[in-house]
């Protein structure tokens, strides 16, 4: 294992470090110590390292994360693992705004509660969060699953296009074209499947499943005469 | 962009440590504000009778042995004061009015920072190191105290436009974001008497604060009208004699953290000012929900959701 102690050195030479071993990659596990709130830590990283970061993490933390599996032993600042393209981080405290954004792929999981626009503009990533979730979540949101074991926010799925939401406490209010959905057995087993692998001791079948009303997202031709 | 941070004691036991605590607070938050930086601390309140001004003069050459002279003269009251820098603290015992209007008509140059009991604030342009080693901050002592490092968008780089602003007794009020109805509203507090020393977006907040606490309001009511009456988007920490709050707009589109232990609440922009602080590692961190209020009073600590 190799240790990094951001205590004596730069972000920019961790980052650097895990860029250039990926290629050889002589060393799997990466143990980061004293974070300390620092911004940009592991990102960009495209091999299938393990990431330990000891401690709360700053602003886009895993950020476009490719095969590696991060983890963090704290709280993350704006934009963890935002435009994450594939592999696993996971968040042992709170997430703040804007996790998972615009992500393709890959799984996070939030161990604690996230903040707003959690999954904003999510584009095929499977996120679970194990507390609630803060307003405008999921805004936008394309392709993927996005699981709440506690409550959601405002305004949650508007203009959402095919991402499908999950939650299991109560929805402070829908966005614009997003409905609540039939939990069919197929949605209960994909569900179950899903809060197994992030490590959830949770029952899907007491979630409720909401999804797009599909009224919004394409172009209404009879509307033509409005430009 | 901007930082705010601030540091509210629960301890007493650590209120000779206040500045040394703070100190790094303010200097984490640079990247986010290096064009200037400044802060309002609480402690060594004055007696009942007396007031407590700060007053900053353009350069650190000014004659305020003059103007205390000139002030004793003109009010014949007991007073106290000690230059630090470009400021100086001066205790005096008389009316705030009076000595407004004495330092009006002595040394119209000369801006009163803060007025009250217990508040001084101290400012400046340059990096938040320049400032805090230009004022001593290390070896302050208070209960607690609100700090801004200052990334200019809504007025130029000033040693007036820097912050924190207060404009009502006690009362401060730091701010990362910008308000759009700031030019409106000043002019509508104007005309209740509200008095503003620049055209800066975050003195109106403050001014409004101090309106609605002249009105008879609560802390909590103030800053629940303030929800409505200020458009834009808003992280406040506010600081008064007693007492330390945090508010976000209802967008919460500007950051915030908070930290609690058994010894002090802690607030910042990002959690890296708060890294250095004590038993850090143990604290509950977390991040204040939009639209939500978060008080503590000296004898009380409540965090009431709206």
């Amino acid at each position: 294992m190799k240790t990094f102690d951001l205590g004596n050195t730069t972000v920019r030479d961790l980052n650097q470090a895990l860029h250039d071993q990926a290629k050889t990659l002589e060393e799997r596990e990466w143990l980061v110590t004293h974070p300390d709130g620092a911004h940009n830590l592991a990102v960009g990283v495209n091999e299938a390292v393990s990431v330990d970061i000891q401690g709360h993490a700053g602003y886009y933390c895993a950020g476009m994360n490719q095969k590696a599996s991060i983890t963090v032993h704290g709280n993350v600042g704006v934009g963890c693992a935002e435009n994450m393209m594939s592999g696993y981080v996971r968040v042992k405290g709170s997430a703040s705004q804007a996790a998972g954004a615009t992500a393709h792929g890959g799984l996070l999981v939030i161990e604690g509660d996230a903040g707003a626009r959690c999954g904003i503009s999510m584009k095929g990533i499977d996120i679970v969060v194990g507390g609630s979730i803060g307003h405008m979540s999921c805004f936008m949101g394309q392709a993927g699953r996005l699981v709440v074991c506690g409550d959601a926010g405002d305004a949650l799925g508007d203009s959402l296009y095919e991402t499908k939401i999950f939650v299991k406490g109560k929805v402070e209010s829908l966005g614009s074209d997003c409905i609540e959905k039939e939990m069919r057995p197929e949605h209960i087993e994909e569900l179950q499947a899903l809060l197994n692998k992030a490590g959830f001791n949770e029952k899907a079948s007491d979630f409720k499943r909401y999804g797009s009303a599909r009224q919004l997202y394409n172009f209404k031709v009879d509307n033509a005469c409005a430009y | 962009m901007c930082g705010i941070v601030g540091l509210y004691l629960k301890n007493p036991a650590l209120e000779p440590q206040l500045g040394k605590l703070f100190e790094p607070m303010l200097e984490a938050m640079t990247d986010r504000g290096p064009d200037s930086a400044g802060f309002a601390i609480y402690g060594d309140e004055v007696a009942d009778g007396w007031v407590k001004l700060t007053l900053q003069a353009a350069s650190d050459d000014y004659d305020f042995k003059a103007l205390v002279g000139a002030l004793e003269g003109k009010l014949a009251a007991s007073l106290d004061w000690f230059q630090n820098a470009s400021a100086i603290v001066l205790k005096i015992k008389a009316e705030e009015a009076a000595v407004r209007s004495a330092l009006a008509e002595l040394a119209p140059d000369v801006r009163i920072m803060s007025a009250g009991k217990s508040i001084e604030i101290l400012k400046g342009m340059g990096l938040p190191k320049e400032i805090s080693e230009r004022f001593g901050l290390g070896s302050m002592k208070g209960s607690h105290i609100i700090g801004h490092t200052r990334m200019a968008t809504e007025s130029a780089v000033t040693m007036e436009g820097s912050h924190p602003f207060s404009t009502g007794a006690d009362l401060c009020l730091v701010h990362n974001g910008s308000l759009s109805n700031h030019f409106r509203l000043r002019q509508e507090l104007r005309r209740e008497g509200i008095q503003f020393d620049t055209e800066n977006d975050t003195e109106v907040a403050a001014g409004y604060l101090a309106w609605r606490l002249q009105q008879g309001d609560s802390l909590k009511t103030a800053l629940d009208s303030s929800l409505e009456a200020l458009d834009g988007f808003f992280t406040f920490a506010i600081g008064t004699r007693n007492g330390f709050a945090v508010i976000r707009d209802p967008i919460a589109c500007k950051p915030a953290i908070l930290a609690e232990t058994d010894d002090y609440v802690a607030m910042a922009s990002e959690y890296q000012a708060l890294s250095s602080l004590p038993g850090i590692e143990k604290a509950k961190v977390w991040e204040p929900v939009p639209a939500t209020m978060y008080i503590w009073e000296r004898e009380s600590a409540q965090g009431a959701r709206t």
